[in-house]
């Protein structure tokens, strides 16, 4: 249950080995390198160190990354053309494996299926032109329709002696009047051309009109004048002629296409080496990336970093026996910021995913992980609180974890924590009497005609609302006094003893005394039913707990400022938070709400599937209203309880102690995506990468 | 049948009918709003599909009230009571506060989703924070809720 403790390293090694070092520490992936280090940072004596630069290693770094981005676009392609088959879950699958002699002949070959990943990219882009090209070829094909029935060339313009127009007049020409309008517009070419109506439709009137080549003109311009447009096609073939040619090119565009796909399939068996191929790239760009980062002088590089204190050793012997080397490390200092990783035992790393959404714990903090994650599981349940839910949950979550061991942490974690909520809503709904519901009352009522109900092993919310609210304000108030007195033993590790007594002492004196002065009242009894008989001395002693805690906060909250009576007004605004810590208390009433929404929710879908009736017809009924009805309710449900417990202790409980202000520890490690690479694979002593 | 059964009855429909129009509309505009980053990047559908459905709550808070209210004045089991008027008006006034608080931390918490979903946009990874925005609106829903349960349990019905 705690921080990992850090050290600072520092390399300073020969030119000649950095690559091999930076593939060993990156194989190791447990130091985090400083990218941002100055000169001033290393050394005290400024002068001896200004032979030092960097390396732009910015164009090899894009080069990798730009290979990396090929193989994942190659993969993408195939993944849109060859779909592998991948069951629902396969997220949960994690990375894949293989072993190192695989590994390293695709790396020995990673030219060639580089160039083949690009091949893959290049033929995409095909596949796109060949539909292009067939949805293009489709619409002219459907622009000709209305010219089938004509058996002349589209463009014919002329003959030896005749004119020909061919185009399209507006829609609403009428084919029987159309001879006697152009007639109208020009009487003196009367009887001396033909028109041919190809075909008419809401669009359009096509037609083709011909004549003598001496009357031409004339015909062109009545024609103009009813609204004449020639043809938008342009073609020395028929109508029929330009179809067939449009259909075999569709033809030879659709057989390329499959030609590809073909091809597509065969590659489909690379995918994998596609995968390795990406992974083996990126890796290298991340470490082109680092190289650029240190400062080099002509012979020498430093590296500076951090690393776990555990593992400093290792890296230590094994640099030293490898390498001709200089390494030393560093205590970070008291107060200097250090990179959080957190090294819980299993159990309690299951809110390690809640806790880092809200923030690290920082160097003064203590890693709340394990309290927090125990708080979360009670919360949660209490809010699910249905015994039948809770199974589900924790089976499903089971089942998962069972079914994926290579799944990545963040997940497995995640998935974790659920398992023990599954495990919590069970005991509370046990507590509480919920199994979906009242199911087991409403089937033995409706089905049975027999009145069974499976009693609660403490007591029925929806019963007893009032006794569950407090139940809840308890469990509040304890989840609060918990986060304060982590915050206690925050401040006692640091020996900051007046802070304990005036910032937690003093919080814990005067609610304390609140609750001890409400309890013997009328109101706590009508609210509770509990009916305290207070003697005096106790009626007397709560005032006093509670009088101690106020004087300590007036007196004491506002101890930085000089000024008395600054101090005293900031030590009265402290007392202020009292309604604060009302409002924290009464958000807890969200476990009685949520709960009953739960319970309430159930019963009504149980009341639905039962008004079918006890015949075959209601049970059918029954089962399915009960399936998706109670699905609903646990998916709402579910949804609620985690939004709420996430509240409850980001808010809530982390409000009284934690910042949540650490950086997370980011070490230069291995970065795949799809591949966990072996140890001895990378090897990298090719003529590409010298860089000076 | 007397007029304070159907104080009541409106009480319960109240609940249902305000608390349901307020989650209606905030799960509509978080859905639009859902609906535009999934267009985008369908692989974030399931992180914003619940932000989306913070605000659908209210309308469920609505319904237990109303399933409380009506379970105990008897008409869930076809045998309505007679109430006379003020414990009518009583049932009534104690629906009221899911009613309307329902209604319009509802059309809140989906303005707050809206731009929970827009953080999801530009930040997937942030989903624990995104969500907690709006669930912060849910508090006084929560409170209500809890404060007409406690009254539509808390009445005497003669």
């Amino acid at each position: 249950m705690s921080v990992v403790a850090m050290k600072k390293i520092r390399i300073c090694a020969m030119k000649k080995d950095r690559k091999e070092v930076l593939e060993y520490l990156q194989r190791r992936g447990v130091v985090e390198i400083d990218s941002d280090l100055h000169i001033e940072d290393v050394g005290e004596d400024t002068d001896t160190l200004s032979g030092f630069c960097r390396t732009d290693t910015a164009r090899l770094k894009s080069q990798y990354r730009k290979r990396a981005d090929t193989a994942d676009k190659a993969l993408e392609v195939l993944e849109q053309y060859v779909p592998e088959k991948k069951g629902f879950l396969a997220g949960l699958e994690g990375l894949g494996t293989a072993s190192d002699e695989e590994m390293q002949s695709i790396i020995d070959k990673r030219h060639w299926f580089n160039r083949m990943a690009a091949g893959v990219i290049a033929n995409s882009a095909k596949i796109d032109a060949c539909e292009v090209e067939i949805a293009r070829c489709r619409r002219n094909i459907e622009g000709l329709a209305p010219w089938m029935e004509m058996d002349i060339p589209i463009n014919t313009e002329s003959t030896k002696a005749t004119r020909v127009f061919i185009g399209t007049l507006p829609p609403d020409t009428v084919a029987d009047t159309y001879c006697g309008k152009i007639d109208a517009l020009c009487p003196e070419i009367k009887d001396r051309y033909q028109i041919t109506f190809v075909s008419q439709d809401k669009d359009q009137a096509c037609i083709a009109a011909i004549c003598h080549k001496s009357d031409g003109d004339k015909l062109e311009n009545a024609l103009r004048e009813t609204g004449f447009v020639r043809i938008a096609f342009f073609s020395h073939r028929t109508p029929d002629g330009k179809v067939k040619k449009y259909n075999r090119k569709i033809r030879d565009n659709e057989k390329e296409r499959e030609d590809i796909l073909v091809k597509f399939r065969k590659y489909a068996a690379y995918r994998d080496t596609f995968k390795i191929l990406s992974d083996y790239y990126r890796i290298r760009a991340d470490k082109y990336e680092v190289l650029g980062s240190l400062m080099q002088s002509e012979r020498t590089f430093i590296i500076t970093g951090t690393c776990p204190e555990n593992q400093v050793e290792s890296i230590e012997k094994d640099l030293n026996s490898g390498f001709n080397l200089y390494f030393a490390t560093e205590d970070y200092g008291k107060d200097e910021p250090m990179p959080v990783l957190l090294d819980n035992p299993r159990t309690f790393a299951a809110g390690e995913g809640v806790m880092s959404s809200y923030g690290l714990p920082s160097r003064t903090d203590i890693d709340p992980c394990a309290i927090m994650t125990v708080c979360y599981v009670v919360l949660f349940g209490m809010m699910l609180s249905d015994a039948a839910y809770g199974l589900i949950v924790f089976a499903v979550c089971f089942a998962l974890l069972y079914k994926f061991p290579k799944m990545g942490q963040n997940i497995a974690k995640t998935l974790r924590l659920f398992m023990y909520c599954g495990i919590s809503t069970m005991c509370w709904g046990v507590l509480f009497g919920g199994y979906f519901g009242d199911a087991v009352t409403v089937v033995a009522r409706t089905f049975m005609g027999r009145d069974v109900t499976v009693p609660a092993l403490w007591f029925t919310p929806l019963d007893q609302p009032m006794k569950m609210l407090v139940v809840s304000l308890a469990i509040g108030l304890v989840h609060l006094f918990l986060g304060l007195g982590i915050k206690g033993y925050q401040l006692a590790r640091r020996h900051d003893w007046v802070a304990v007594i005036s910032d937690v002492l003093s919080w814990y004196l005067l609610i304390i005394g609140l609750i001890l002065m409400l309890m013997p009242t009328q109101m706590f009894y009508s609210i509770t039913g509990i009916s305290m008989e207070f003697s005096q001395t106790m009626i007397y002693a709560s005032y006093v707990i509670a009088g101690l805690g106020a004087l300590i906060i007036v007196f004491m909250s506002g101890r930085e400022k000089k000024n008395p009576f600054l101090r005293v007004a900031l030590g009265l605004y402290d007392l202020y938070n009292v309604t604060g810590w009302l409002s924290d208390i009464l958000s807890y009433s969200r476990l009685l709400a949520l709960g009953l929404a739960t319970g309430v929710i159930a019963q009504v879908i149980n009341q639905m599937g039962s008004m079918a009736g006890s015949g075959v017809f209601g049970m059918i009924v029954f089962v399915l209203v009960f399936i998706g009805g109670h699905a609903l309710n646990m998916a709402i449900n579910i949804l609620g309880a985690y939004v709420h417990t996430c509240r409850l202790q980001y808010v809530e409980f982390f409000g009284k102690f934690y910042d949540g202000t650490g950086k997370p520890f980011k070490p230069f490690r291995n970065n795949t995506r799809y591949v966990v690479f072996g140890d001895k694979v990378i090897s990298d002593n090719h003529k590409e990468d010298l860089v000076s | 049948m007397t007029f304070g059964t159907v104080l009541a009855l409106l009480g319960a429909v109240l609940a249902v009918v305000l608390a349901g129009m307020g989650s209606a509309y905030g799960v509509g505009i978080a859905g639009q709003a859902a609906s535009g980053v999934v267009s985008e990047d369908p692989d974030k559908f399931v992180k914003v599909l619940l932000v989306q459905l913070l605000p659908g709550t209210q309308g469920i808070y609505g319904l237990l009230v109303a399933f409380i209210a009506l379970s105990k004045i008897g008409v869930l089991s076809g045998k309505p009571m007679a109430l006379d008027l003020t414990t009518g008006l009583m049932m009534l006034a104690a629906c009221l506060p899911i009613a309307l608080v329902g209604l319009v931390s509802a059309i809140h918490q989906g303005r707050a989703a809206v731009a929970a979903i827009g953080i999801l946009a530009k930040r997937p990874d942030e989903l624990a924070k995104a969500m907690l925005f709006p669930a912060m609106v849910e508090t006084y829903a929560i409170l209500s809720l809890l404060i007409s349960i406690l009254a539509v349990n808390g009445i005497p019905l003669s």
